[in-house]
């Protein structure tokens, strides 16, 4: 079962809080090492030594430019760890919010 | 195994500020359902077949295949949700699940709404229901909402 090899490799990258810190910081949007070090109380050579971890995990990728590595996650790399029902019990509360949300505001306007 | 796995469903409750009709119009028309949920051609009447259309991501082509079950106009509405794919590296494997609406009018004058979506097989999320241990569960629910948002 290749699924469960990669999704223990996963759970491996991400079972430290600190990486797993990182990994979340990194989903928000591509960063350079330096300012991850900026957020962090983790040295520089630290955190590469995370995000090493996290490309071993194809949970991070990292782009070149000049003299810059920018890192970013991987939405593929988190594909292994979707499910169906994780998804949709976080998608129906956001929905009916919205829903519910848009019925106020048209009640609000007639 | 000759067993048939058990199933797991969602149920979620939510007090709309409106009457039943109007909700039900929410539900129930396209253009006001496509303002809360997803672009679609529903039409409530029992064997209608249509589609929602979401963001494609990673191993999942965005689409949700639907046939209207039941119609109780204002009580209950219920139609089939299926989609996914069993292709490797499809996220969750194949989906083939049932969405229920149920309304009632609510003390305070508006709508006691609840959806239940059921179905859900081991393959849609058991193994990591069961590999738990806290954070792995609310992780789980982070992740699926980032995978959202960078597909």
């Amino acid at each position: 079962m290749w699924r469960v090899a990669h999704e223990d490799e996963i759970f491996r990258a991400l079972a430290d809080p600190t990486r797993r810190a990182i990994f979340e910081r990194v989903a928000l949007g591509e960063i350079t090492v330096k300012d991850l070090t900026a957020h962090f109380e983790v040295s520089q050579p630290a955190i590469s030594q995370h995000l090493g971890a996290l490309r071993k995990a194809k949970l991070v990728t990292e782009r070149h430019e000049g003299r810059f590595a920018y890192y970013r996650a991987d939405p593929k790399g988190l594909a292994p760890l979707f499910r169906w029902i994780d998804h949709y019990r976080a998608f129906w509360p956001e929905k009916l919010q919205k829903l519910s949300a848009l019925l106020q505001d048209e009640a609000k306007r007639s | 195994m000759s067993e048939t796995p058990a199933t797991q469903s969602i149920v979620v409750d939510y007090e709309l500020p409106c009457s039943p009709a109007k909700a039900w119009r929410a539900l129930t028309e396209p253009a006001l359902l496509a303002a809360w949920l997803m672009e679609n051609d529903i039409r409530a009447e029992v064997g209608h077949r249509f589609t929602f259309r979401a963001q494609p991501m990673p191993g999942w082509d965005g689409i949700v295949h639907c046939e209207v079950l039941e119609v109780d106009p204002e009580k209950t509405l219920r139609y089939s949700w299926r989609g996914g794919s069993d292709a490797p590296g499809s996220p969750g494997g194949r989906l083939d699940t049932e969405v229920r609406w149920t309304l009632a009018p609510s003390p305070s004058g508006g709508t006691l709404l609840r959806l239940e979506h059921s179905g859900f097989t081991p393959a849609n999320g058991f193994a990591l229901d069961a590999m738990g241990k806290g954070w792995r569960g609310k992780l789980a629910e982070r992740i699926a909402r980032a995978v959202e948002g960078l597909a």
